[in-house]
């Protein structure tokens, strides 16, 4: 499970879906197989195509168009009005400078972005460094890489909620700092705030950054380290000139998944924030369960376009098609 | 860096951070573990007062109005079928992906969209879609009078639009794993089998599947764990039953006892059965595997 191990969250040759040609004296027996081979993908592919169309593709498109639509608090009636999408940046302009609420939903899911982002770069690299360059018995590494792994399989809503103990009003930390004499009062803000919602992100989500970089790491030909260091550079030197710019494709899926995460995420900042703080993903829950599909397949919408320019601003950066 | 058996001191450094990093992981969910078998007097927080299976015992007993059981049989029920759908179709998809077929890449492109998109977009493009589906079926019940189409309430369920809205998150990761496997998987194997008169159809089960076992499991181990703890992409498209992990969030916020944390060790316990089978599993394989000198398991998990 090492090595190219990390195929796991986004490692897969393209080569490998062109393989299986036979060679260019093949006899008619062999063409004949090979045509039926040929059709046999097709069915082999039929029911993974087909769940992808009816439970994705059919719902984005439908997304879209409900997007257009008019409702009233009873149905959703067939339109094509931009009102939803004017509704969600009502007044937006005509207040500026003064944030209207759409901006500081969005202000505020960027702000986790970039935070959960930047925390979940610096742990992970430095983790998948360590097990990629430090580690040298390969069952010590498939254990490591494991242990990063096994949380990734169990429940987040129970990760979530095993914070409370730790930070609430009476948990461990403010037991641990009013004992020490280091605040007379608990701390407040260590629970149900922008830092335990931070904090549960990270948590969650660092294995996302982990095991694409180390992927990466892995695949670097130690030779190319070993000749930075002959010619004389320093640790640091061949990190940040052999090291980093080999891992980038990696960092590069780790971040796409981990912000495109925050991005939509509801569950978190609403468990973690104690309901109260707002974010794009929580918006449009909200307004399913207030049966205003069109508003929220709109704020749906604009979420997608968002995630979209992110990924294509990314994929411009730097070439993730090598680990694809 | 280099093998001369001395370690630099950024080892010791990074060691350190990899250890802190591991206590990051665990060390809550190992809190709530702990803390779920408080005593009867006991609270949401440290101190323990007592040790004592109390609180496991009124879970038993259920959870107020909510059937806790009752969601715990549907997660479950959920699970394996998400189980054993994901390791199908991604199995199937890989053996395609292997040869050519037209729109193999826009395929590819989709499933790993389907990996990205937020997830509260896709569950309400699929809560919209069922709700339209129902609004043409009652028209249609409506004008035709049709007596099999009396009574008709909804087609969102656990089995079809929960079903299908935990594929979308399963079978990227599938198709991902397979990708990884056949990358390695040496054609000389399939060739041999095939020169000494097996069908294609045995080819597969006497050979591939074999050989690629260990994987499976894997790709078994993702299909139901990912289902088993859900929530996101359930959350508009599960229809009027909830399954264990959108009962827990919805508790979260009502329960106020240590009930939870026994839930809670309970859920996990699930999970951590789960994955220690799958890796006992790989590993016995791998050991048979090496055994008979084939090189069975070389893939990953």
């Amino acid at each position: 499970m090492t090595g190219d191990a990390a195929g796991l969250l986004g490692a897969a040759d393209s080569e490998s879906r062109a393989e299986g040609r036979p060679s260019a004296a093949a006899s008619e027996g062999l063409a004949a197989q090979e045509r039926r081979g040929r059709r046999a993908g097709y069915w082999q592919a039929a029911p993974f195509a087909l769940v992808f169309l009816l439970f994705f593709l059919v719902p984005l498109a439908l997304t879209i168009v409900v997007s257009f639509w008019e409702y009233n608090e009873y149905e959703i009636i067939p339109a094509a009005t931009l009102q939803n999408y004017g509704d969600i940046f009502d007044g937006c302009i005509a207040t500026l400078p003064d944030l209207c609420l759409a901006f500081k939903t969005y202000l505020s899911t960027a702000k986790f972005c970039v935070l959960v982002w930047g925390l979940t770069l610096l742990i992970g690299f430095t983790v998948a460094y360590f097990v990629a360059f430090h580690v040298r018995s390969i069952t010590v590494q498939t254990a490591l890489f494991l242990v990063c792994t096994i949380p990734f399989w169990t429940s987040n809503v129970i990760r979530m909620i095993s914070w409370v103990p730790l930070l609430g009003r009476n948990g461990l930390v403010n037991q641990a700092l009013v004992g020490a004499g280091l605040g007379d009062r608990p701390l407040e803000w260590l629970l149900f705030s922008d830092f335990s919602v931070v904090l549960a992100f990270v948590h969650l989500y660092t294995t996302f950054m982990i095991v694409p970089i180390f992927n990466s790491m892995v695949r670097i030909d130690r030779s190319l380290i070993e000749a930075a260091h002959d010619a004389g550079a320093s640790g640091w030197q061949i990190l940040w000139n052999v090291v980093i710019p080999l891992a980038k494709p990696g960092i590069a899926i780790g971040s796409i998944f981990v912000v495109t995460l925050v991005m939509g995420d509801f569950v978190t900042v609403g468990i973690m924030g104690g309901q109260q703080i707002a974010s794009v993903g929580k918006v449009i829950q909200v307004q399913m369960s207030y049966l205003q599909f069109p508003a929220a397949a709109a704020n749906a919408v604009v979420l997608l376009g968002i995630v979209l320019l992110f990924i294509v601003a990314m994929t411009r950066l730097v070439d993730i098609r090598k680990e694809l | 860096m280099g093998g001369d058996g001395r370690r630099p001191a950024s080892f010791y450094w990074l060691a350190a951070f990899f250890g802190l990093f591991v206590l990051f992981l665990y060390g809550p969910t190992v809190t709530t573990l702990i803390l779920s078998f408080q005593g009867p007097q006991g609270g949401l927080t440290f101190p323990l007062n007592g040790l004592s299976l109390f609180w496991f015992g009124k879970l038993w007993a259920g959870l107020g109005v909510v059937d806790i059981w009752a969601a715990f049989r549907r997660s479950f029920a959920l699970g394996l079928v998400v189980m054993v759908l994901t390791v199908t179709l991604s199995f199937l998809a890989g053996l395609a992906f292997r040869k050519r077929f037209r729109g193999q890449d826009f395929l590819f492109l989709v499933a790993v969209a389907s990996l990205i998109v937020p997830s509260i977009v896709v569950s309400l493009g699929i809560g919209l879609e069922f709700r339209l589906v129902d609004e043409g079926v009652k028209a249609l019940a409506e004008r035709t009078g049709s007596p099999w189409l009396e009574g008709y309430t909804t087609a969102m369920g656990l089995f079809t639009s929960g079903l299908g809205a935990h594929l979308t998150w399963t079978l990227p990761f599938g198709l991902l794993i397979m990708f990884a496997v056949f990358n390695r998987f040496n054609p000389a194997y399939e060739e041999a089998a095939r020169d000494l008169g097996a069908s294609r159809w045995q080819t597969v089960r006497h050979v591939v599947i074999p050989i690629i076992l260990p994987s499976l499991i894997g790709v078994a181990l993702f299909g139901f764990t990912l289902s088993w703890d859900e929530v996101a992409r359930s959350s508009q498209a599960i229809g009027g039953q909830n399954t264990l992990p959108l009962e827990l969030q919805g508790l979260t916020t009502t329960v106020t006892t240590p009930e939870i944390y026994a839930l809670g060790t309970l859920t996990t316990g699930v999970s951590l059965v789960v994955i220690a089978s799958a890796l006992a599993l790989v590993a016995v394989l791998r050991r048979r595997g090496a055994r008979r000198g084939s090189d069975a398991g070389q893939g990953l998990v």
